[in-house]
Parts: structure tokens; C-alpha cells; sequence
């Protein structure tokens, strides 16, 4: 359970496109920002999308771990899109008084990629 | 509803001493949940108040155990939470319950968070002995299946 499983980064053209598989640990979510605080670097990467539709708890280290890498790729260049926050999550985040101060969201994995190709 | 309708106990103990722990305390927490038939909203809204409060275990105690246990009540079947450490202890449990309040570096949200997200929610805590927080989700329907009967 504490091993690290590899999130796959995928890329579309100038978009990276990251599909969460599941709960993540503390060292998956520190894995997950240095792999792709190195994968930005590659090509002209402008977007990243970080698709978290299957997972199912995020609590309050979750929240800031996003907000700080949300913060990290957008000084590295490209803009971070979160998308897919289940709408159970979404109220439990609320309840518990974590937001995401400025990271920008979509609705699912379609939505950020529309968002990326038509402004 | 198999099992004639009486209260059959069900519990789980998950030892928590490293971040491994606060997931599996969260998953099993998540699994009794949705076992006692609380709605998937629910079973979040347990899951993450379990990580909230296996994670001050971590940052302050360093070890400690989450216990759940089925439980009854007026309101139905619950699924009652014990965050229990022998550590530090909290010198101020009221200060401790607002909001951004926080000597561990996190946002400050775990306690304040975990007794909004749970129906119930109570804290003992002595200073040099450690801490016992107590909380309770309500509004299982289902009769809980007996540990290690097949479900």
C-alpha cells in the first residue's frame, strides 16, 4: 500500500494529461509532483490536466498538495486544469473547509481539453 | 438482512505509525461504511474525516490506532470512529477546534473538519498522555455482516 505506484502522465500534442488511478498516499502525491514537474519541462508543454474522476477522498494534505503543484507547473509555464472532482468529494471538501484556491477546475477530462483548445 | 436482524458487532482496529496507515484507515473506514449501508456521500464524508484525524496521529503522536466500530443508536446503525495515541496530548482543546489553528505547518482544518464532516464528535485529551477523538456517522440501514462472513 505504501508503494509508490506510478501515475501515468500521458501527452497530447502541447497537453499533459494526468490520470489519478485511485487513493493516493502521501509519497504517491510527492512522487506525482516531481514526475511532473519534470514531464512540463519536455517539448512546449502548455496544458496539464490532472483527471481525479476515480478518486474518492481527498482530505486537507490532498487539497494542499494540489494548490502548492497547481502553483509549481504555473511557474514552470503551462496552466493546470483539475478536473473530474466526484461531486461526493466535492462536499466533503466543502465540509471540511478545504477548497482550492486558485487552481482552476473542470467538469471532466473532456471539459479541460475544450477549455485548453478554445480559450 | 440475513442475519435475523439483531445488532451483530463489527470491528476493525488499523494501527497507524506511518502514512501507509492513514490510507488504510480511510479505506477500511470507507468499506465498514458502505457495508453498513450509508450512502456513498456518506462513506466520503467518513473517509476523509478518518484521514483527517490518522493524520494528526501522525504528526503529533507518531503512532497511534483508529478503531471502528458498528454501532446503535435512535438513529439506526452507525459507524463510531476512535482516533486513540498516547502522545503529546493538547494543552488547549478549544483552540485546538478552530479553524486554521495549527502547530503542526498543516492548514489547520483536521479536528474543526472531522467534526463537521461526522454527526458526532467528541475529543479527550490529556496533556503528556495523549488523545482519544470519538465521532459517529449515522444512517446505516443495513444489518453489518459479522467479520468474516462472506458479504
Amino acid at each position: 500500500m505504501a508503494s509508490t505506484l506510478a501515475v501515468p502522465i500521458l501527452r497530447q500534442a502541447d497537453i499533459l494529461i494526468v490520470t489519478l488511478q485511485g487513493d493516493l498516499g502521501d509519497a504517491e502525491w510527492a512522487k506525482l509532483t516531481d514526475d511532473l514537474l519534470d514531464r512540463v519541462a519536455e517539448r512546449r508543454t502548455r496544458f496539464a490536466v490532472l483527471d481525479l474522476s476515480v478518486v474518492d477522498v481527498l482530505d486537507s494534505f490532498a487539497c494542499r498538495t494540489i494548490v502548492g503543484l497547481t502553483n509549481m507547473v504555473a511557474l514552470r509555464g503551462p496552466t493546470m486544469i483539475v478536473a473530474g472532482i466526484r461531486p461526493s468529494v466535492a462536499f466533503a471538501m466543502v465540509q471540511l473547509g478545504a477548497t482550492l484556491p486558485g487552481v482552476a477546475t473542470a467538469l471532466d477530462l473532456d471539459h479541460a481539453l475544450s477549455l485548453m483548445t478554445h480559450g | 438482512m440475513d442475519d435475523q436482524g439483531t445488532s451483530v458487532s463489527s470491528s476493525r482496529q488499523i494501527s497507524v505509525v506511518s502514512e501507509a496507515g492513514i490510507v488504510l484507515a480511510r479505506q477500511a473506514g470507507r468499506e465498514m461504511a458502505a457495508g453498513l449501508g450509508l450512502a456513498e456521500t456518506d462513506q466520503t464524508l467518513v473517509a476523509t474525516a478518518i484521514s483527517e484525524v490518522a493524520r494528526n496521529i501522525i504528526l503529533y503522536a507518531g503512532r497511534g490506532v483508529v478503531e471502528l466500530e458498528v454501532t446503535t443508536g435512535a438513529r439506526g446503525f452507525g459507524l463510531r470512529v476512535r482516533a486513540v495515541d498516547e502522545g503529546p496530548g493538547i494543552a488547549d482543546v478549544e483552540l485546538a477546534m478552530r479553524d486554521g489553528y495549527s502547530t503542526g505547518g498543516s492548514l489547520g482544518l483536521g479536528l474543526p473538519g472531522a467534526r463537521r464532516l461526522m454527526d458526532d464528535f467528541s475529543i479527550t485529551s490529556q496533556p503528556g498522555h495523549g488523545t482519544i477523538v470519538t465521532m459517529v456517522k449515522w444512517g446505516g440501514t443495513a444489518v453489518p455482516v459479522v467479520e468474516g462472513a462472506s458479504s
